[in-house]
């Protein structure tokens, strides 16, 4: 193969040789940092995807070398090429930032927050960029668009009125499974995705599109309300499974498996296998395969210390050293109210990863 | 009395047919293209008369033409816009309507110098009965050997397809037209690539407006440099522009681009002049996408020139103290229309058609709406106009397609110049519900003689 044409390109003052072909966002991704501009629709293993959430937006300053002319507008960088001699602001332009502050805006506009009961809570791209590019309050004074909350099938919960229409659950469908079942159904501000009409999802490789989800939209029906991401500990596991790569991550809590998922990389996309497709995982080890018996556990999984899930991360910790016994001179601290005496939630024979569905006040009234 | 090209002929009877059409030297321009021209020499001759798209941008249309990509064994296409939604805009279907022929001819010559073999013509799917009209014209066409295998002998073969869209304004947007084409959703694509390199079923597609396809007919017929020289600048040939509001005689009408627009509001050959003595407050001269500009700033220029029904004089100043030519629907507001309610109207009319794909268009669209409603029904406050400059601010330029740039616009003009008749909704909520600001203190200060 000939030796591919490389560009020069210049990202918030910084050089990097790319391949001809690669996009702005990737580019910068290669550089990393602040310097990648956040990407919520935008997903590098799914094709066609990207330029409609608009906040990747950059300012292109200089077109290329032999075009020096700066691009009118403000760019999606994940959907534009870059060229030689490329010079592209992200951070160092107030404009693209500014567009991106607005875009954060109109995202929330109409997103519940509901953080506090949504189980993406803490591995969220919205928050993560509402906590970046975000005001500390709205501006808008109108009620929130809502939509009823739909179940796909046994497996996937939608609950369309986080969902920030990003199009990836949709390109995922189509190009991991041989026939989407699911789509927008709409226009404007009240399009939704949906199944025609009320159907359930049941391709093998469909649970992928909980991965992709940047928001709560798409969440594990055998995990939701479960547990919180960050008091689950991930672990990279495998298994030999015949229709998928069978690598994945564990989301554990003592011996428990709460959840599976694929393994994902800095980017929160799913990773690479090491013959270079993306990880993809099928249903069965995402579902069904909730025994830490089914997996063999590889070692707990790197995970970014800036998140909120290395909270749960105990390599290292040093646990504080009891006060009360000194303090109460050998005494142990007398229990006043035991919460399961007045509460029948959290009995504490039972195994939360094993119920089916979420768990409900059935799940643990004393017939059960 | 200005010069008409297009519709010189429109009052002939029975010019829908093709007997008459023909009989008043319809298809002369095909019969000039195939045998004594080449495909070259028809896109150098649309090159040379100047001519710019009609449908709102005004982009040349024989540059638009020389970018279509000549792929080896990949056909390519024409299709003409005829989903014409745009508020305030009919001229494409008085043109569609009356003279279907004119329409033909001009895709046969235009299809011709593409080398288009499958030419569609997407019509707005409202538009039922014109629909019938075209069918007819094309059968007419067919049977009279100017469509099919080898016409006029010449070894060209064209055929045209009527499709007709099912009623969405986003899909007179070219790429999202192109997927309506195809069968999918109607959602623009992003840019790049464009249509002329990727376009319909991947293949390299000009898409062009009504209007600018039947301007090819007198250009081929007068010659590229004949047609040049009508109009002022830039802007050559004819435009069509569909006057409608309060004026004496709403209606579409051809004009040259080098009368005034005081000539075209008041003058008895175009609108007449507004109705029960009534004055001009404003008026958004290229179709409801458009910037809305006061009667002072409509008939001169920030310089103080007075302004031309034309692309340059029309959109002279910017957006400061300008607007633009667009489609050419051309509304006019008397003294008693209120802009806010306007404004809301168009707002609606945005969030509405919004097509949901991109956040600012689909989340700014809706917000500037329901803003302006509050505003309208006596419960805004001050700062909401100024949010609603924010709101504008951050949607244009940063959407996929113009259409987020459509709905930013008219809200930003409407603000710019009736700042004060916001905050007089705002500051007397009550007298707003019955009567209106009236006319501005800088509208209308032209003393007119009809």
């Amino acid at each position: 193969m000939a030796e591919q044409q490389l560009f020069k390109v210049t990202i918030d003052n910084i050089t990097v040789e790319v391949p001809a072909g690669t996009t702005i966002l990737n580019a910068a991704r290669k550089i990393g940092g602040e310097v990648a501009p956040p990407a919520m629709c935008y997903y590098s293993k799914l094709k066609d995807s990207g330029g409609k959430c608009r906040t990747c937006l950059v300012e292109v300053s200089k077109g290329s070398e032999k075009d020096p002319r700066p691009m009118p507008k403000l760019v999606a960088s994940c959907r534009t090429t870059v060229m030689d001699g490329m010079e592209v602001k992200n951070i160092t332009s107030e404009k693209a930032l500014d567009a991106r502050k607005g875009v954060v805006e109109f995202l929330l506009i109409n997103h519940p927050l509901d953080c506090p009961i949504c189980d993406q809570a803490g591995e969220c791209d919205l928050q993560n960029l509402s906590y970046e590019h975000g005001n500390e309050g709205t501006r808008y004074e109108f009620q929130r668009r809502t939509f009823e909350k739909h179940s796909l099938g046994p497996y996937i919960q939608l609950h369309m009125t986080r969902c920030i229409l990003c199009f990836r659950c949709v390109y995922t469908a189509d190009q991991l499974t041989n026939k989407r079942e699911h789509g927008i159904l709409d226009r404007g501000d009240h399009s939704e995705i949906a199944t025609y009409i009320e159907k359930s999802l049941e391709n093998d490789f469909i649970g992928n599109v909980i991965d992709v989800c940047p928001v709560g939209a798409l969440t594990d029906r055998t995990f939701r309300f479960k547990n919180r991401v960050w008091f689950t500990k991930p672990v990279d596991a495998h298994r030999d499974c015949p229709t998928c790569s069978g690598r994945a991550q564990l989301w554990m809590r003592g011996d428990e498996v709460f959840r599976v998922t694929a393994r994902k990389d800095e980017w929160g996309e799913v990773m690479d296998t090491p013959d270079g497709k993306p990880g993809w995982i099928c249903n069965t080890c995402r579902f069904e395969k909730k025994n830490t018996s089914d997996w063999v556990i590889e070692g707990p999984t790197k995970v970014d210390r800036h998140s909120v899930i290395s909270q749960g991360h105990y390599i290292g910790m040093k646990v504080p050293n009891e006060t009360f016994q000194p303090l109460m001179k050998g005494r142990e601290p007398k229990l006043m109210m035991d919460i399961h005496d007045v509460s029948e939630v959290n009995k504490t024979n039972i195994d939360l990863s094993l119920i089916e569905g979420p768990a409900t006040s059935e799940t643990f009234s004393p017939d059960a | 009395m200005s010069k008409k090209l297009l519709l010189e002929k429109a009052h002939v009877e029975g010019i829908r047919g093709y007997d008459v059409y023909r009989r008043e030297g319809g298809y002369r321009s095909v019969e000039k293209a195939l045998k004594e021209m080449n495909p070259a020499a028809v896109v150098e001759e649309v090159k040379k008369s100047g001519l710019r798209g009609r449908g709102g941008a005004g982009f040349p249309c024989g540059m638009k033409w020389s970018f279509l990509a000549k792929v080896e064994g990949v056909p390519a296409h024409l299709v003409c816009n005829a989903d014409e939604s745009e508020p305030g805009t009919f001229k494409d279907r008085y043109l569609m309507e009356f003279l279907p022929h004119l329409l033909i001819e001009g895709l046969i010559v235009s299809s011709f110098a593409l080398n288009s073999h499958d030419t569609y013509i997407y019509i707005r799917g409202e538009y039922a009965w014109i629909i019938d009209i075209l069918e007819t014209a094309i059968e007419e066409a067919k049977a009279n050997g100017w469509l099919g295998k080898n016409i006029l002998g010449s070894g060209f073969e064209c055929n045209i397809h009527v499709h007709r869209g099912a009623g969405a304004y986003i899909c007179g947007e070219e790429t999202a037209l192109l997927e309506s084409l195809e069968g999918k959703r109607g959602n623009p694509r992003i840019k790049p690539p464009f249509p002329a390199v990727k376009g319909a079923w991947d293949r390299p597609t000009v898409v062009n407006n009504v209007e600018t396809i039947t301007a090819v007919v007198p250009i081929i017929n007068m010659g590229g440099d004949e047609y040049a020289k009508i109009g002022v600048g830039k802007s050559t040939g004819t435009k069509l522009i569909s006057a409608c509001g309060n004026i004496n005689k709403p209606g579409v009408y051809e004009m040259d681009m080098t009368i005034t627009v005081e000539e075209f509001i008041y003058s008895d050959e175009y609108c007449g002049g507004i109705p029960n003595g009534k004055k001009l407050k404003a008026c958004i001269p290229g179709g409801s996408s458009v910037p809305i500009l006061p009667a002072n700033l409509l008939l001169k220029t920030a310089k103080g020139e007075p302004r031309l029904m034309n692309y340059e004089s029309l959109s002279d100043g910017g957006f400061i103290s300008g607007s633009m030519m667009g489609s050419g629907g051309f509304i006019v507001l008397d003294e008693d229309q209120c802009v806010v309610r306007h404004t809301y109207t168009l707002a609606r009319f945005y969030r509405h058609e919004s097509c949901g794909q991109c956040s600012p268009c689909r989340e700014g669209t809706g917000w500037m709406e329901k803003i302006l409603k509050n505003i309208e029904d006596g419960k805004g406050k001050i700062s909401d106009i100024d949010l609603l400059w924010d709101i504008q601010r951050r949607i244009e330029g940063n959407t996929i397609c113009p259409l987020g740039d459509a709905a930013a616009w008219p809200v930003a003009a409407a603000i710019r110049h009736f700042r004060d008749e916001f905050e007089w909704h705002v500051l007397n909520p009550e007298e707003a519900k019955v009567r209106n600001y009236g006319l501005a203190h800088y509208a209308d200060p032209i003393h007119v003689a009809v």
